[in-house]
């Protein structure tokens, strides 16, 4: 078939309609889901719930990779520090690395894959099976009921599960660096207490987490709450929440670094 | 017939999907009381009405009273408070998947009253009664057959007493026995709870054993508003393809489509 510009010009105006049209859907989604969280706070029994299935859940996976980054991050940063002659500010290295970076990135990363998924795939299917529809039929609102708790849910535990796997991984660290390699224990955690700010490092650090913990629990819940009602739609839904997550994190990421870390010394 | 006596009242209504007109200037009246089979083809605009008078659907022309109320217009409020009184059974139950049977009975009593534990459990119980199915109060949804299923959103949908039930075919993937039962317990619930009840379905010998008024929709109207006796007697071509089970007749067999020779040679 020959190329025909009008044809072309119609389904590119077409893709970038269609793009804004979803992006509008998505934030007047947002706002009807801001407007109700009053109702959940009410309700908290609602976000016990969904915070044991997204975030004790993603616990083990959690602190295992935490292990296994801080461990790496202990071999390589020796490598790299050996050369200067200034191995005790191993300790340093990887905390900085972990609060600042590692740790919300990481988690956000991972909880995106072990929960947000399970998230959007459940409401899929409920939607599709009818139950959203039921129950706005007895005058109990899907988005207070369902999709609000979960996504407070992902605010309250990636945060959480950020800081377990900053402190996992520094455990990491310290097995490598220190019982392994034999770096003196006291210059690393003594190096790494005079290193680590508070309010430049942890605060930061966990700010990142919340506005991860936002983007990736408003994709999950929206992606399932508009997921076509097929098997092919629930799959397609999932996916997208998995890719859509992990890019806006590491969007989100390279934006928040810029803000809070650029001009710093 | 007074005014009062209208529980429901469609007026000129107009539905598409995208392009797709769904309902065309439909009006219908469904009195306090009677339980009216709307019939017609598949994609012919039967649960889309179901959906018009729950107010999950807003039709694009057109009124949808119920109970004296403008359902379209209503704020969401509103429209909450009206389907207090609205119960529906869909298709394949629509059951909570992560809840007992049980919890699936009391979550309307948990959402929307403050009853103690003690008369949750008594009420749960009674409506489980009702459909038979006291005895599994504790399985899961995932442990029921179709039929089961099927009464336990039945008790659910009733928990709140409505005065108008809403459903979206009941018999449809049941076994006889079930579709006798659900039929039963259809027309027992509607003399017991003094409701009135609008049944979607393809079902035609169970629809006139239960229905007072069978409705027929085609083309986005009501084609024939009669009684079971008077369609069991009726001649018109359209009525007897359906009463009958005929594959080919005003109802088309062929989806549209080019000429099935030219068709064949066009390769």
């Amino acid at each position: 078939m020959k190329a025909d510009p009008i044809a072309l010009l119609t389904s590119l105006g077409h893709a970038v309609t269609s793009r804004l049209d979803r992006l509008g859907l998505a934030t007047r989604f947002a706002i009807a889901v801001f407007s109700v969280l009053g109702v959940v706070f009410v309700r908290f029994g609602l976000i016990i719930r969904e915070l044991y299935f997204s975030g004790v859940r993603s616990l083990s996976i959690v602190i295992v990779s935490g292990l296994f980054v801080g461990m790496v991050l202990a071999v390589q940063g020796y490598e790299v520090l050996q050369r200067y002659g200034s191995t005790e500010a191993l300790g340093v290295i990887v905390a900085l690395s972990l609060v600042r970076e590692l740790g919300p990135v990481v988690t956000a990363l991972l909880f995106a894959g072990r929960a947000s998924s399970a998230v959007t795939a459940e409401i899929g299917l409920m939607r599709a099976t009818d139950q959203l529809a039921a129950m706005d039929m007895m005058a109990v609102d899907p988005l207070a009921r369902v999709i609000a708790p979960r996504f407070l849910a992902a605010i309250f535990s990636l945060p959480l599960l950020a800081a377990l796997f900053s402190a996992a991984g520094i455990v990491g660290a310290w097995i490598i660096g220190v019982k392994l390699i034999g770096i003196d224990d006291g210059a690393f955690w003594s190096q790494m207490q005079a290193s680590v700010d508070v309010r430049i490092d942890i605060v930061n650090g966990v700010l990142k987490s919340v506005v991860f913990g936002v983007a990736v629990g408003l994709i999950s819940v929206f992606e399932g709450y508009f997921a076509v009602p097929t098997a092919e739609g629930v799959s397609t839904a999932t996916t997208r929440t998995v890719v859509t997550s992990s890019l806006a994190v590491l969007l989100l990421d390279l934006v928040l670094t810029v803000m809070m870390f650029r001009g710093l010394n | 017939m007074s005014e009062r006596q209208d529980i429901i009242r469609i007026e000129n209504v107009r539905f598409a999907y995208g392009e797709r007109p769904i309902l065309d200037e439909l009006s219908l009246t469904i009195r306090r009381g009677e339980i009216i089979a709307i019939m017609g083809a598949s994609g012919g605009g039967k649960t889309t009405l179901l959906g018009l008078i729950g107010g999950r659907l807003i039709p694009s022309a057109g009124k949808v009273f119920v109970e004296e109320q403008n359902v379209p217009s209503l704020s969401k409020s509103a429209l909450y408070a009206l389907r207090r009184r609205i119960g529906m059974l869909f298709q394949f139950g629509a059951l909570f998947t992560d809840l007992s049977v049980f919890e699936n009975v009391a979550f309307p009593y948990r959402e929307q009253t403050d009853l103690s534990e003690d008369m949750i459990r008594t009420l749960v119980l009674m409506k489980l009664e009702a459909v038979g199915l006291r005895g599994a109060a504790q399985l899961m949804p995932s442990e029921l057959s179709g039929g089961m299923a099927r009464r336990v959103a039945l008790a659910r949908a009733i928990t709140l007493d409505p005065s108008i039930m809403l459903y979206d075919e009941p018999f449809t993937g049941l076994d006889p026995i079930s579709v006798g039962i659900i039929g039963r317990l259809i027309k027992r619930l509607n003399a017991a709870l003094g409701m009135t009840s609008v049944i979607v379905t393809h079902d035609l010998n169970e629809t006139l054993r239960l229905a007072d008024r069978v409705v027929v929709l085609s083309a986005g109207k009501v084609y024939c508003d009669l009684s079971p006796d008077e369609i069991r007697a009726s001649t018109d071509p359209f009525i007897r393809q359906f009463a009958d089970g005929l594959p080919d007749g005003p109802v088309p067999f062929h989806y549209p489509a080019n000429d099935y020779v030219g068709d064949l040679l066009a390769s």
